[in-house]
């Protein structure tokens, strides 16, 4: 038997796609090992929302609740959540691979002394795990040994949970923390507003580069064919090094992994590190006016024309497709 | 004030890696090596750290083999002091080199680590964080901007759905993402200067640190190759195609 704890980002109560994700995957590892799917809500006032996890197909929720952990911190979530995975004897602990996920994880690591895989994509029948290397030119099969595992999935690789008829138990559990290891302040969060789906949430993603050249073109030009057809924005880090957009919209090795139905890059020539943040997209469409651009080998269809007359063009024939 | 930055050499981004035909490696021959990208702002950010105050020592560090001597000469030549190479043969996990440079901080009293936030070839991002954790130090992760008085630091992070703002006081742990700053080259003088600076080696084994990896690589494969669609020659049929052929609009 081998019990897997998933732990459960989640924003003021909200749950993202990607914390959804991580459930799935836990479930999956779970039932390859023969052991139980148990998730953890980490908080303050956790208890809707684990009663919410409770629909999920899991065994048990654990609200976990301290003052300390209202916001997510480093250090005071991998002191409460080292301990409860001891208390619990899981074998494994899991999360999305999200800015929370990869910050928080390894420290749980160190904190238990497992070792950690970053990223997996999938799980062997043999107790190995998948995992991209290399900007995704490279899948590694890896095994970690120990009694305890710790893992962070990518989002795009396995499928949300899905919402089952009974619910779990759910048990309050005061956190374990010691007051004088917290060192560090969350001084303020600068929150990217926007109107249009989350980047890693969306069905279609539009995504710039440098070829937009400015930020005020993302605007007049990008953000037209995004809400037409109802896409997230998103962006290479070209476009986000020159400031025309925020950089959370980076799509890349070092920036998000998505894999929407549909990618449209545009003025994006297609570096092994960007590629590595859409390559598993279902459909990918490319707008270039290089038609040598390396974009074009991943892309479902290329339009080699430059973009300032392409892209208005589309968003007047997608217009017209919406009202026929 | 003294910064540690542990380095990694890793093969230029620009790189198309290949598989060896036994999956038990990547193809070396055509590689050029270079600091890991993120490392490099990181020393940058601790020069700059340094001119800002008119004082301090910036110690690089690595743990691997002689041939990383290269790489930390380049850095020593951006305008590092000196560096210490932990020499390695062996596959290791990142639990294992967070020990190691844990005891090397034990030994050099570090105020502050600064580090690549993940290096570009396992694209593992975890030894900053384990580090940290093994200190006792407060983490920083994924840093755009930092600012340190009087030993009281604040780091903006770039996080999902925005930037976030924390502060402690040091030592601690800040690793580095694309934004933070543009890295310096080396300069003439610099390079020359760089030869005399002292290169410390010190065998991982006399360290007293369990090497045992414990994630172990069984095996690697390339991914499936994604086949090239067509090329259309208009607007209109792209939008149609999307429409009738694909179904997504
Ligand atoms: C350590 C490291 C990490 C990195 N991480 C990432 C990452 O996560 N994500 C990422 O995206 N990149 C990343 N990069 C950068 C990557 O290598 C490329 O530099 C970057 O993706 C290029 O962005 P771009 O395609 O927008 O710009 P460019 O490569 O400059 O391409 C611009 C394209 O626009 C086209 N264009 C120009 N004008 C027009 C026009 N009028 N109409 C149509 N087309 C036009 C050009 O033909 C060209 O193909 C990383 C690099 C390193 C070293």
């Amino acid at each position: 038997m081998s019990d897997v704890l998933v732990f459960a980002e989640h924003k003021n109560g909200h749950l993202p796609k990607t914390t959804l994700v991580a459930l799935g995957a836990g479930l999956e590892l779970a039932a390859k090992q023969a052991g139980k799917c148990v998730v953890v809500a980490a908080g303050e006032g956790t208890e809707e929302l684990a009663a919410h996890l409770a629909g999920y197909g899991v065994a048990e929720v654990i609200a976990l609740e301290h003052p300390a952990l209202k916001n997510y911190v480093a250090d005071a979530h991998a002191q409460a959540l080292a301990a409860l995975a001891k208390e619990l004897g899981v074998q494994a602990v899991l999360a999305s691979a999200t800015a929370v996920g990869k910050d928080l994880m390894p420290r749980l690591a160190a904190r238990l002394g497992a070792p950690m895989a970053s990223e997996v994509i999938a799980f062997g029948e043999d107790g190995t795990l998948v995992r991209p290397m290399y900007a995704g030119n490279v899948l590694a099969t890896v095994e970690l040994s120990g009694p305890l595992r710790v893992i962070t999935v990518r989002a795009t690789a396995f499928e949300v949970a899905a919402r089952g008829q009974s619910a779990a138990p759910v048990r309050k559990v005061a956190a374990a923390i010691d007051p004088s290891a917290l060192k560090t302040e969350l001084v303020s969060f600068e929150e990217t507003k926007s109107e249009r789906p989350q980047l890693s949430e969306a069905r279609i993603v539009v995504s710039g580069g440098r070829g937009l050249k400015a930020g005020e073109n993302f605007k007049t030009v990008l953000e037209p064919l995004a809400d037409a057809l109802g896409a997230a924005m998103g962006a290479s880090r070209a476009a986000v090094d020159a400031g025309f957009v925020p950089n959370d919209l980076q799509v890349g090795q070092t920036g998000k992994v998505v894999a929407p139905q549909l990618y449209l890059a545009v003025g994006i020539s297609g570096a092994i590190q960007h590629l590595a943040g859409m390559k598993d997209s279902k459909v990918i469409v490319a707008v270039n006016k290089d038609e040598e651009a390396p974009i074009f080998n991943v892309a479902d269809y290329g339009l080699v024309a430059d973009l300032f007359k392409a892209v208005p063009e589309m968003v007047e024939e997608i217009k017209k497709l919406k009202h026929s | 004030m003294k910064i540690l930055v542990p380095t990694k050499r890793v093969p230029d981004p620009a790189t198309n890696i290949q598989v060896l035909p036994d999956g038990l490696g990547i193809a070396t021959e055509n590689v050029k090596w270079v600091i890991n990208p993120f490392d490099e702002i990181a020393i940058e950010e601790a020069l700059r750290i340094k001119e800002r105050l008119g004082t301090g020592e910036v110690v690089l560090a690595a743990v691997g083999q002689k041939s990383w001597q290269e790489q930390l000469r380049t850095g020593l030549a951006m305008g590092a002091d000196r560096a210490i190479l932990v020499l390695n043969e062996k596959a290791l996990d990142s639990i294992a080199v967070a020990s190691l440079l844990a005891k090397i901080v034990a030994d050099e009293k570090p105020e502050l680590i600064i580090m690549g936030k993940q290096a570009i070839d396992d694209d593992s991002n975890q030894i900053g964080q384990m580090l940290a954790e093994m200190l006792g130090w407060p983490q920083a992760t994924f840093a755009s901007k930092v600012e340190i008085k009087e030993r009281r630091c604040t780091v903006v992070r770039e996080v999902d759905g925005g930037l976030e703002t924390l502060a402690f006081a040091l030592p601690a742990v800040i690793t580095t993402d694309l934004r933070l700053n543009e890295p310096r080259y080396a300069s003439l003088p610099g390079i020359m200067k760089a030869r005399k600076k002292e290169l410390k080696e010190v065998p991982a084994e006399s360290l007293g640190v369990e090497l045992t990896p414990r994630l172990k690589v069984r095996a690697l494969r390339p991914p499936s190759k994604r086949q090239a669609g067509r090329k259309v020659s208009s607007v209109a049929e792209l939008v149609n195609l999307l429409h009738s052929e694909a179904k997504l609009i």
